[in-house]
């Protein structure tokens, strides 16, 4: 018994010590944005490595999930003859919840787990250790470009799921299921109020800089060579995905 | 110079280097041998300042190198070339941008300049002009090394570091690279430090040579010092003695 408490106590210590490591991680990486040199090259290429590259599988997956909704939603809403508001159900659904959860979970299974992979391969192949004994800081050169870009990526990518999964939503509702397009649209325009997108821009904001966050700790922080850059990969999907669960939670509980 | 007093380092428990005294004198070339996993990268990766030691000094030209912090350390690494064991090559830059990088990054110098050169180095390693658009991934591990160590040298540092700059190339390709190294610093007078287990063929570009093992130098001198030292533990080393290798 004593013996479990011991280990739960240290699993708990290593916890916190990893969540401080990586405060300290991110505050030294958005402090070095604000340092020359400067190189807005590197964030374009991030930008398109993490958020450009993201685009077809945002979309897909926003178009699936807008469709699967108004289908859900059409039959649902039909119970009680409200089917002209599906338009505002959809949306709402999508710009609150589904839209920054959905990105925040696609762009770390494609973007952060190629992030993960691309710094810890760096790091075992003494690439990092390099770029310091050329007097690069690696943290400046390699992660806060990947921080920023993140942050900047993520809610352009949900803006772009929610407007998929709203013409996906269409789609089924409108045209497949014989909604009027004008419910569809004009329930959508009086029940979506600025905070709803407010909500979901913070929300992916947020998304954003933890995915990336993690995904670059994980990276730097590898070891033990291959084994070491697959376990920090996976550490770093099923990590960025809890955390996305569990700030959206407390995000939602604080826009209510 | 380089000057390291009394150096401790332990990983969980195990001391990897024990007290080390080293002087390595300016513009000669000090290699450090010792068997696979005894801490020689430990200690070159000490003195670039990769790791901090738990105990003692490296001092360079007279400057305490576990004073420097943050900033003030890196900008001092500027004095430094280093080739790594692997290359470190950067995988998204091919030939060219590599070798380029540290001009890119830490000079103010124009494109046509930093051409230039990238291009005499790539002479200077004997690698034609068709590889500068090769990625690392498609180069052979000879020509990797060549282009790290153009690279390294395009700086041209102070003070050079090879770590195992031979290890896993073949024999011709092992006396290549040797042959580099001593025509470089033959051209630039650098001071260097390397790391290697590569015998004999590391004599030839010694000027100095020290014995690692657990944790300590057990012999230091030159080439011809070293090979007619009287500790059977070096001896044994240098023959590559099982014995040794299993004590």
């Amino acid at each position: 018994m004593a013996n479990l408490v011991r280990q739960l106590g240290q699993r708990s210590l290593n916890i916190v010590i990893e969540a401080g490591a990586m405060i300290i991680f991110l505050l030294e990486g958005l402090g070095l944005a604000l340092v020359p040199p400067f190189r807005p090259r590197r964030l374009l290429q991030e930008i398109y490595q993490i958020g450009v590259k993201s685009t077809l599988i945002v979309m897909l997956t926003g178009a699936f999930t807008g469709m699967v909704m108004a289908l859900q939603g059409y039959y649902t809403l039909k119970q009680y003859g409200s089917e002209g508001a599906l338009g505002s159900a959809v949306a709402l659904s999508l710009i609150r919840e589904m839209g920054p959860v959905l990105t925040g979970i696609m762009v770390s299974a494609r973007a952060g787990s190629a992030v993960t992979a691309e710094i810890g391969i760096m790091r075992i192949t003494e690439q990092l250790d390099a770029l310091d004994t050329m007097a690069v800081n690696p943290i400046q050169y390699v992660v806060m470009p990947k921080l920023l870009a993140g942050v900047i990526a993520v809610p352009l990518l949900t803006a772009i799921f929610d407007v998929v999964g709203i013409l996906g939503g269409y789609l089924v509702g409108v045209i497949l299921l014989g909604v009027s397009s004008g419910s569809y649209f004009s329930g959508m325009v009086r029940s979506v109020v600025p905070l709803d997108v407010y909500g979901g821009i913070v929300k992916s904001l947020v998304f954003g800089l933890t995915i990336i966050l993690v995904a670059c700790y994980k990276g730097y922080n590898t070891q033990h060579g291959a084994a070491g850059v697959s376990k920090a990969t996976n550490q770093t999907v099923v990590l960025s995905a809890v955390l996305i669960l569990v700030w959206d939670y407390v995000l939602t509980s604080f826009f209510m | 110079m380089i000057k390291i007093v009394n150096l401790t380092k332990s990983f969980g428990g195990h001391k990897v280097l024990d007290g080390i005294n080293l002087t390595m004198p300016t513009g000669q070339i000090t290699v450090v041998i010792g068997k696979s996993g005894v801490g020689k990268s430990v200690l070159l990766k000490h003195i670039i300042g990769l790791l901090k030691p738990d105990s003692g000094q490296i001092i360079i030209d007279g400057q305490d190198m576990s004073l420097l912090k943050g900033r003030q350390l890196r900008e001092f690494k500027r004095r430094f070339g280093v080739l790594f064991q692997g290359g470190a090559l950067f995988d998204s830059l091919n030939v060219f941008e590599n070798i380029a990088f540290p001009l890119r990054e830490k000079t103010r110098l124009t494109e046509t300049e930093i051409a230039k050169r990238v291009r005499e180095r790539l002479v200077q390693m004997s690698l034609s002009s068709e590889v500068e658009t090769k990625f690392p991934d498609e180069l052979s591990g000879g020509m990797k090394k060549r282009v790290a160590l153009a690279r390294a040298m395009i700086q041209e540092p102070e003070i050079m570091f090879y770590d195992e700059p031979v290890t896993g190339l073949d024999p011709p390709m092992t006396n290549t690279v040797f042959h580099l190294i001593t025509k470089t610093h033959q051209e630039s007078g650098y001071t260097a430090l390397m790391v290697s287990h590569d015998l004999p063929e590391v004599f030839s570009v010694a000027h100095h040579v020290a014995m690692l093992h657990k944790g300590r130098i057990i012999a230091a001198g030159t080439p011809e010092e070293i090979q007619n030292h009287p500790d059977p533990m070096v001896q044994g080393f240098i023959r590559g003695e099982v014995d040794f290798l299993e004590g």
